[in-house]
């Protein structure tokens, strides 16, 4: 087995350098076919009834006047649309209506009869007093930490109370706060969604996933078949951000649907479905005292928060407040809350965002407090860095500072000059994520005539997944880009781990260069008895095999090709997510800057500028990783300034679940972002870690310490609507 | 509508002869502009109920499709002439996903009736496509104006409508001009860099 | 959608013939913008689409022997917006470019603006215009004046207020075959008090035809609307002014019209009676802005809006009159 490893930076032909996406002209122009965009011949189009009320008992569903609507072919009523069924969200589907058009199936949908018998609805989750009051709280855990220990006589609690008031009194500087994020959604634009079809004892799926190797699986234990009958396909998603993992009990009714009807059939969300049940973001709430000593250094922490996930509870985990900076002594509690809401999905980097709201905020507080430079006091406390990061975030501050202008466009918060009521300020925040790579297997087929092909279960979420493949196995082979064909989306390929966590590009760089050494050394071989050398002595460079010694002494690579014979050769390598490796790794920062103008008259708020640094390691193509890093900051954007889900507190309905209500940031919004790829030769070296959620995590904080900069007054609940910023203005 | 607060007797001035049909020397009104001149013959308005055939004109051709008065543009594209780059993603063509030229003119497939189509030139991210494509696509391309990929082809329709009225755009006309359209991976800066270079001729 | 009958008439006599007498039955088809979404969420079912976009009287832009000028219904928004002669009228300009979206502009018409249904999200989650919820949820959008009655939610219209202001009618034809008549914008908007009742005071079988904007005649106008962000969002509250001012800047008539804050286009007689007689500046438009939101009453969550509508009744005097706003 050769030394699985990267070529240094110097001699690097293909990674590390910029190559257009291999698949952007197919999305351009319109020629990629999502789950979407698949039409089965004489398919049925399926549309879903969700339930109206937030919190009921089914007392009956008649579904006769949808089964006489003409072009209605088949009604499903689902689980939880029987009799006596508890439904605790509004939008749970209750049944499904099968027609051969859209049209149809809408209508047949709009003459579904529901009688319930209704709940007492509870959706107000920012309110901790009255989720108490409904009974609808539980604990979410938290901890403590002191540097000193209670004696052995000590009562723990008392001690710790003692401990912490101790430490208030001796700190020079303390805040206290309040700080908020509100839930937000997926929105995937393609819907969560599938085409399938019963043929022969089994299932053809084409599925919107970030899950291709996975899905099989779970289709066939619903369905009680084996994954062997079940082919998941997925070229193209449409968005997938932690939301798309599973068919969903929507997809199974699809597939079940097919087998009664003997159609294929297509069910794709509509798009408030999509908004209601493609997956939501916890909410968070806390509020906090924090003491710091004269240097702004943060000494001690105390805070409690709570928020929910949904009808099931949950929130905002505990293990990641106060976020990266962790004062040496600390006490945080936390509550979950019930609300009759969508049980929330894996989001983008989940928990982390909202731990960086919640506290980032806080520290730049601290800032305000002390009349110091927000970049100082950030500064101060980087030695608590609870991921050791240090030296990174300092080394990353720089670059951002210069990019931004921080030095010359600092002024002390509430302090800066006003144009008409226009005022501008800068905030900073940083981050940290893991990125671990995940398992992943390549089937690599190198042929006689030197072309060469790779077939791996994973998928493209707007990555770049099959870029990066195809630079990792040309730089192994020597060869461009294009003399390699990349196949990724089907489950008949070998397997590859979800796209969740940021472990994709990790994951395919394992599989494809391990297969691309791997079979590189078979070539070798043969190369090496052609050319009469010890294999060891040869590289592959420029679409040639030669002595790296002696560069005259060579062959093509269509040439050692040839010598594979009639068959082409054929290497599957595995990696297994968690084996150590000099390929991946994993643990990034991150650190963000923006700055903003609010106008203070409107409570408006516009990004001027927004800075990105980032690491993650060594970069395969600057281009798709830079667009990630500008994805992240956008969505960013949007949910410190516009996202929110709504619900309306009375009827627990998500009120605004179409895109005309649901804010989003429009290309007019972003101000001028620019990202820096952090990768000195420190970083490159420590392989491939994915950079998907880490950059979407600091925003949020990032322009809320520049609202609050600008203002001198914090806006304490993000989004930082019009609304809010004039409600906070109208309170100081 | 007891409340009405309307007369019922026309008032006098623009009497319904001489301010439409602009007869005679009282009613001089000077045609500022005039959008189309469909011809009108005597047989009564027609009404259709049902599925009938239709006739598109879509990337240059005829073609005939069946359409029902509640069928959409987008969905007569989909289902029946397999262009699916034109997405559904909103009811009610707010994301721009679903963007068509219609004589020239950007607007959602997704809120246009097919029947209301007829007669006109529609044309569809794909006439943008083929061997040698538009100078939008190759600058989405080079400037990676993509990532998942469902938004791309209403953004590329988009940047082509607002690029043929505004040639010589600038950052911030492209800025303020393309905001019918959502992205939600965030690909917006790569859009504005692609329609720049599209302005410069890189 | 339920399935429906599809009319394409080419006269107005032919739309006449083809429009019910009966409630929503029949819905009249422009842009689509508005209509086919609500058509696909059932929230509006009609037995007949009446599509008017083939009727040639209704997309002309025509000047008037009295200088007057009059916009087809079925103009779209982007032919007003381009077109030069239209340059005397900058409040329906600022209007219709605050749209931000080429699509809405392309696609969307005058008529199908001025009578879109509102934006109001009870109403468009099947709970009705008239919705209690409106009083103590989620009403941050809602009105914070004329909202004593039933009605909370507000009028859409981003055009309406500048109609107004610049003393725009409304060119109206049917019930009867050979019935026409003008009424002012400003009589065409009704706050519903029940059910069932329309936002405007057109009965079934009525169309509006023509929107006659009268000369300019030496006014000055301009819309400012608040609005989030650089989408096609609705803007978050609005105000039109049109105004005369003599040679020496002093204001002799005026008309203030403030947008999405009342279940109607809003006019404020109290801004307009501190403006005339006097010249233009900040102090001045100020003053203004609280008149015209003196009687506000806030829902739960809407305080805020009055201090928008302030804003935008300053803004949009301070733009009319020539001066910076001072803001975004």
């Amino acid at each position: 087995m050769p030394e699985y490893n990267w070529p240094s930076r110097e001699a690097s032909t293909v990674i590390g350098k910029v190559h257009d996406r291999l698949d952007g002209t197919v999305k351009s122009t319109g020629a990629a076919k999502y789950t979407y965009d698949v039409n089965l011949k004489n398919q049925l189009i399926a549309v879903a009834y969700g339930s109206p009320y937030a919190h009921c008992k089914i007392k009956s569903l008649d579904v006769s006047g949808a089964e006489k609507t003409a072009g209605v072919v088949h009604v499903e009523i689902l689980p939880q649309g029987q009799k006596d069924t508890e439904i605790e969200w509004e939008g749970e589907l209750l049944a499904v209506v099968a027609a051969e058009s859209e049209a149809a199936a809408r209508e047949g949908i709009s003459k579904i009869k529901l009688a319930v018998e209704e709940l007492d609805v509870f959706a107000d989750e920012g309110n901790l007093e009255a989720a108490e009051e409904a009974g609808r709280t539980g604990n979410g855990g938290g901890k403590v930490e002191t540097v000193n220990e209670p004696g052995d006589d000590d009562d723990e609690d008392e001690f710790v109370e003692a401990e912490i008031e101790r430490l208030f009194k001796q700190a020079k500087h303390v805040v206290e706060g309040y700080y908020a994020i509100d839930p937000i959604t997926h929105c995937c634009l393609e819907p969560h969604g599938s085409t399938v079809e019963w043929k022969d004892g089994k299932l053809q799926a084409y599925l919107s996933t970030q899950n291709v190797s996975g899905t099989d699986e779970q289709f066939a234990r619903d369905l009680k078949v084996t994954a062997d009958d079940v082919h998941v396909q997925c070229e193209y998603i449409g968005g997938g951000f932690g939301s798309k993992f599973a068919p969903d009990y929507w997809g199974i009714a699809a597939a079940r649907i097919s087998k009664a009807t003997g159609r294929p059939v297509k069910m794709m969300l509509q798009r408030d479905q999509e908004l209601k049940l493609g997956g939501s973001r916890p909410s968070g709430y806390l509020k906090v005292r924090l003491g710091a000593d004269q240097n702004g250094v943060v000494q001690v922490w105390d805070s409690h928060h709570w928020g929910s996930a949904g009808y099931r509870g949950g929130g905002v985990s505990h293990s990641v407040v106060p976020y990266v900076l962790v004062p040496p002594n600390y006490r945080r509690t936390s509550t979950t809350i019930k609300s009759n809401t969508a049980q929330a999905r894996a989001w983008r980097a989940p928990n982390h965002p909202q731990a960086c709201a919640m506290t980032q905020t806080a520290l730049d507080d601290l800032a305000a407090t002390m009349g110091a430079n927000s970049y100082d006091i950030f500064l101060a406390n980087l030695a608590n860095a609870s991921n050791g990061k240090a030296d990174v975030y300092r080394a990353e501050m720089e670059v951002g500072a210069k990019l931004i202008d921080w030095k010359a466009k600092w002024h002390p918060h509430g302090k800066g000059p006003s144009r008409g009521s226009i005022v501008d300020g800068l905030g900073m925040a940083l981050h940290t994520w893991g990125g671990t790579a995940n398992t992943s297997s390549c089937l690599l087929k190198v042929h006689p005539d030197g072309g060469v092909e790779s077939f791996c279960g994973t998928q493209d979420l707007g990555t770049g997944t099959r870029t990066v493949c195809a630079q990792v196995l040309a730089e192994t082979f020597g060869l461009e880009v294009d003399g390699v064909r990349v196949n990724i989306g089907s489950s008949k390929y070998p397997n590859s781990g979800a796209s969740g966590g940021s472990t994709t590009v990790g994951a395919v760089c394992e599989s494809h260069r391990r297969a691309g050494q791997d079979a590189l050394e078979k070539i070798f071989e043969l190369a090496a008895k052609e050319l009469e050398v010890d294999a060891s002595v040869l590289e592959a460079v420029g679409g040639r095999i030669r002595d790296s010694a002696n560069h005259d002494k060579s062959i093509t690579w269509r040439k050692a090709c040839s010598l594979i014979g009639l068959k082409p050769l054929e290497v599957t390598s595995n990696y297994q997510r968690g084996a150590a490796s000099t390929l991946t790794n994993s643990g990034v920062g991150g650190v963000q800057m923006a700055h903003v103008e609010v106008d203070k008259e409107t409570g408006v708020v516009k990004i001027k500028k927004f800075v990105a640094v980032q690491d993650q390691g060594l970069v395969i193509n600057p281009k798709t990783c830079k667009s990630q890093i500008y994805g992240a900051v956008i969505m960013g954007i949007a949910a410190a300034l516009y996202e929110q889900r709504i619900t309306d507190p009375k009827t627990g309905k998500f009120i605004n679940a179409e895109l005309s209500d649901y804010k989003l940031a429009r290309l007019g919004d972003i101000g001028e972002i620019v990202v820096e790829l952090y990768e000195p030769e420190s970083e490159r070296v420590r392989g491939v870690i994915g950079n998907g959620e880490p950059p979407a995590i600091s925003p949020k904080a990032a322009i809320s310490n520049a609202v609050a900069n600008a203002l001198g007054v914090r806006v304490p609940t993000i989004p930082l609507t019009p609304k809010r910023v004039l409600d906070a203005l109208a309170k100081a | 509508m007891t409340d009405s607060k309307q007369k019922s007797a026309p008032k006098s001035g623009f009497s319904r002869r001489a301010f439409l049909r602009g007869s005679g020397a009282a009613a001089a009104a000077t045609a500022l502009h005039t959008q189309t001149a469909a011809a009108v013959d005597d047989q009564g308005p027609k009404v259709v109920r049902g599925e009938t055939s239709i006739t598109l004109n879509v990337n240059g051709k005829d073609v005939q499709v069946k359409a029902e008065p509640r069928t959409t543009l987008l969905d007569v594209l989909r289902y029946q002439l397999e262009l699916t780059g034109a997405k559904p993603v909103s009811l009610d063509g707010s994301s721009g996903a679903s963007t068509v030229l219609i004589d020239d003119k950007p607007v959602a497939a997704s809120t246009t009736l097919a029947m209301a189509a007829t007669g006109k030139q529609i044309r569809t991210v794909e006439s943008l496509g083929g061997e040698q494509p538009d100078d939008v696509v190759q600058a989405f391309v080079s400037h990676d104006a993509q990532q998942c990929g469902f938004c791309t082809p209403g953004f590329v329709v988009a940047v082509r409508a607002f690029l043929n009225k505004n040639p010589d755009a600038t950052e911030a006309e492209v800025r303020a001009g393309l905001n019918g359209n959502i992205c939600r991976c965030g690909t917006y800066a790569n859009i504005v860099e692609a329609a720049l270079a599209v302005v410069k001729g890189d | 959608m339920k399935a429906f009958e599809y009319a394409a008439p080419r006269t107005e006599a032919e739309i006449l013939q083809v429009l019910s007498a009966e409630p929503g039955a029949t819905e009249v088809l422009a842009g689509g913008t508005d209509l086919v979404g609500l058509m696909k969420k059932m929230l509006v079912t009609p037995d007949r689409v009446v599509n008017i976009m083939d009727v040639p009287s209704l997309k002309t832009i025509d000047e008037l022997p009295d200088g007057s000028v009059s916009i087809g219904a079925a103009v779209t928004l982007d032919l007003i917006l381009d077109h030069p002669y239209l340059d005397v009228y900058p409040a329906v300009k600022q209007a219709i470019r605050g749209i931000n979206s080429m699509q809405l502009q392309c696609q969307g018409t005058l008529g199908g603006e001025v009578c879109q249904r509102p934006r109001c999200w009870f109403y468009r989650n099947g709970l009705g215009l008239l919705s209690e919820s409106a009083s103590e949820g989620a009403n941050q959008y809602h009105a914070i004046l004329g909202n004593t009655g039933p009605a909370k939610f507000v009028n859409s219209s981003r055009i309406a207020p500048a109609l107004i202001a610049l003393e725009a009618q409304l060119r109206v034809i049917g019930p009867g075959e050979d019935e026409e008549r003008l009424i002012p914008v400003s009589e065409f908007f009704r706050t519903p008090r029940h059910d069932g009742q329309r936002e405007h005071v057109l009965q079934p079988q009525q169309l509006v035809t023509h929107v006659i904007l009268p000369p300019i005649a030496g006014r000055t106008c301009a819309t400012y609307e608040v609005r989030d962000g650089e989408g096609p969002d609705y803007p978050l509250a609005a105000a039109a002014v049109a105004m005369r001012l003599d040679g020496y800047g002093i204001v002799h008539a005026a008309k203030v019209v403030l947008g999405q804050v009342a279940p109607t286009p809003w006019n404020s007689p109290e801004a307009e009676r501190l403006l005339i007689g006097h010249p233009v500046d900040p102090r001045r438009a100020e003053q203004a802005g609280l008149a015209a939101v003196r009687m506000a009453s806030p829902l739960s969550e809407n305080t805020y809006k009055v201090q928008l509508a302030k804003v935008a009744v300053k803004r949009a005097i301070l733009l009319a009159a020539g001066h910076e706003t001072g803001g975004f």
